[in-house]
């Protein structure tokens, strides 16, 4: 391959195809054309969000964290207090909500450049269980456990009001999704995306190459922590509400659930999960409402037995039993 | 003073006994199973049901909690766990976070969500005081019982460990398992009973802890960090680091609960963070031991 001919074929593959433009275009028109379902496109929008912010950690980089909940949760907070105590403007409280897990994210990251995955799992895991004592103790700034009341939003852009049906919110989220999306869809496909991925696959020939591997691990989790702070404070800003819940450990386990249900390493991979997690939440929380807990671990262990991989790709369904083992 | 540490003695010792099997299957396996606790959440559910419906007595009911939980163990290593030891870490996690989920939900509904309780029998019921005033030791009886059979049980896995032929066994396969099944151990048969018996254990300390630590059906889900923190910080590769880990765990956790409740669980979590960072394979473990 000459260089001309790989560097177009490098421009191809960062390319916009159509097929994405489709896809952005009905996720757009959605809340118009169902507007009785606004609320649960709103709520897919965050946690596709969420989902692929966790993918630039453990898709591109190789990192298994069981306490990304700990940057939702606090970018929820931090914009619902601002909302409440200094502006309700959504797009500034945004920025606070996204600025507070950008700066937990880069003290964290100190936490994950050494050691091994069960290190990794275990200071995440106590990061996020941190927080949650921290949102339940301080209860005369978080509400403790009757979560934070009495959020107002103002409108966005002092235009758009949120409104009850949804409507709104949806679009918020849906255009901030389609914000950081694309920018974390060059970021995964600039040199510098390259190079997490080159640190995933192997990371001591990854440094022999020169990569500053605790450098990138360091920005990757911030930006990850950044993107999970957004959707944190979309989540509080969209429904006036914050409650411990967003700290939860059920929370990260979704997320990493979301994302190997789409594919890892496939940042459409953390949407379509989203969809279908949620659209699969609602559907046997109507039947079973309880014991969704129950569907949801079956799920799992079904899932890991199959293999993951052929879960996503039905084509490879039959005649499988040979290559699973490999 | 003296009771606090005599209290988090007691708790770290059925930290211990929780905890034990899954830093020897961890160790042996390299397999991330954060579903240890639903086995010990099923010795716990084997004794109060045995006691409440059929009127087992206490001491009866220890055993067969650790049988129940050895047995569920071998059952799920043959069927389920076997074919995960070679996969990533990520599909076990995925993996045991599901069984959590799935033994959290299937008590929820068989059992009712409600916290269960143990009649003890009388004789564990006292307290008895020794010395005067800022060194007076309050010793709960039941505790007193909890640190006897935990430091007998110890005391046995040492022996076992390292005295016969079956931990000569054990300890040969989890320093290199293709070595070690060259030589001619049946490697699968050493994995299926230490699990066994490590989930056995687990049981044990369920049905023990029960009175202490309170059960209900999201135990396994409650002190999940708490097993992990105990293998995550002693290591895996002896048994005494568990050990001192998780009488380093009992004693923080049950003085910063007296002294500062307002910070509740934070200082087992911030001292776990730094710990791990500090010594990412934990505090306690050989030098030279192999990487994962």
């Amino acid at each position: 391959m000459t260089q001309l001919n790989a560097r177009e074929w490098l421009l191809g593959q960062s390319r916009i195809k159509p097929l994405e433009a489709v896809f952005w275009l009905l996720a757009f028109a959605a809340p118009v054309l169902t507007p009785s379902h606004a609320l649960i496109i709103n709520e897919i929008a965050i946690v596709a969000l969420f989902a692929i912010s966790l993918d630039i950690i453990l898709g591109y980089t190789g990192i298994v964290s069981l306490g990304h909940a700990a940057f939702f949760g606090l970018g929820g907070y931090a914009a619902a207090l601002f909302a409440k105590h200094v502006m309700p403007d959504p797009l500034v409280g945004l920025a606070v909500g996204i600025a507070a897990a950008t700066l937990l994210g880069l003290m964290a990251s100190l936490t994950i450049l050494r050691g091994s995955d069960l290190t990794r799992l275990m200071v995440t895991l106590g990061l996020g269980l941190i927080l949650m004592e921290l949102a339940n103790k301080l209860d005369w700034l978080t509400g403790g456990a009757d979560g934070l009341q009495g959020v107002v939003m103002g409108s966005i852009l002092g235009r758009f009001e949120f409104d009850l049906s949804g409507q709104t919110a949806a679009y918020y989220s849906l255009s901030v999704l389609l914000v950081f999306f694309m920018l974390l869809r060059r970021v995964t496909q600039s040199p510098l995306g390259a190079t997490l991925m080159a640190i995933r696959d192997n990371r001591l020939r990854a440094m022999s190459i020169g990569i500053p591997v605790n450098a990138r691990l360091t920005l990757a989790y911030t930006l990850a922590a950044a993107v999970a702070g957004a959707a944190g404070a979309l989540m509080t800003q969209t429904t006036g509400f914050a409650s411990l819940d967003l700290f939860e450990f059920h929370r990260s386990a979704d997320v990493l659930l979301i994302l190997v249900i789409g594919g890892t390493g496939w940042l459409y991979g953390g949407v379509a999960g989203a969809i279908v997690f949620k659209l699969m939440q609602d559907f046997l929380s109507s039947i079973t409402p309880q014991y969704w807990m129950f569907w949801i671990g079956l799920f799992l262990v079904v899932l890991v037995l199959v293999g993951r991989d052929r879960l996503i790709r039905p084509w490879t369904w039959l005649g499988a039993g040979r290559k699973g083992q490999s | 003073m003296l009771t606090i540490l005599f209290d988090g003695v007691a708790y770290g010792m059925l930290l211990f006994i929780l905890a034990v099997g899954l830093a020897v299957t961890m160790g042996l396996m390299n397999f991330i199973n954060l579903a240890h606790g639903a086995f010990a959440m099923a010795g716990g559910y084997i004794t109060v049901l045995l006691m409440q419906r059929l009127g087992v007595p206490f001491l009866v009911c220890l055993p067969l909690a650790f049988l129940g939980a050895a047995l569920m163990g071998a059952l799920l290593e043959r069927t389920l766990y076997r074919p995960m030891y070679n996969k990533p870490h990520l599909d076990q996690v995925l993996f045991s976070i599901g069984l959590v989920f799935m033994a959290v939900a299937s008590v929820d509904y068989f059992l009712g969500s409600s916290q269960q309780n143990i009649h003890l029998p009388v004789w564990l019921k006292g307290r008895t005081e020794i010395g005067s005033d800022a060194f007076m030791l309050g010793m709960g009886h039941y505790r007193l019982f909890i640190i006897a059979v935990c430091a007998a049980l110890t005391v046995a896995l040492q022996y076992v460990l390292t005295k016969t032929r079956f931990g000569s066994r054990l300890r040969a396969s989890v320093d290199d398992q293709r070595v070690a099944a060259g030589l001619g151990i049946n490697v699968n048969l050493v994995f299926l009973s230490t699990f066994a018996v490590g989930s056995g254990l687990a049981g044990l300390g369920g049905a023990l802890g029960a009175e202490v630590l309170g059960l209900d059906p999201t135990f396994p889900l409650k002190f999940m960090v708490y097993f992990l923190i105990v293998v995550a910080v002693g290591g895996t590769s002896s048994i005494t680091g568990p050990l001192l880990a998780a009488l380093l765990l009992g004693i923080a956790d049950v003085a910063g609960k007296y002294y500062i409740p307002k910070l509740g669980a934070f200082i087992v979590y911030s001292l776990m963070i730094a710990i791990l960072i500090w010594r990412p394979q934990g505090l306690f473990v050989r030098k030279a031991a192999k990487s994962s």
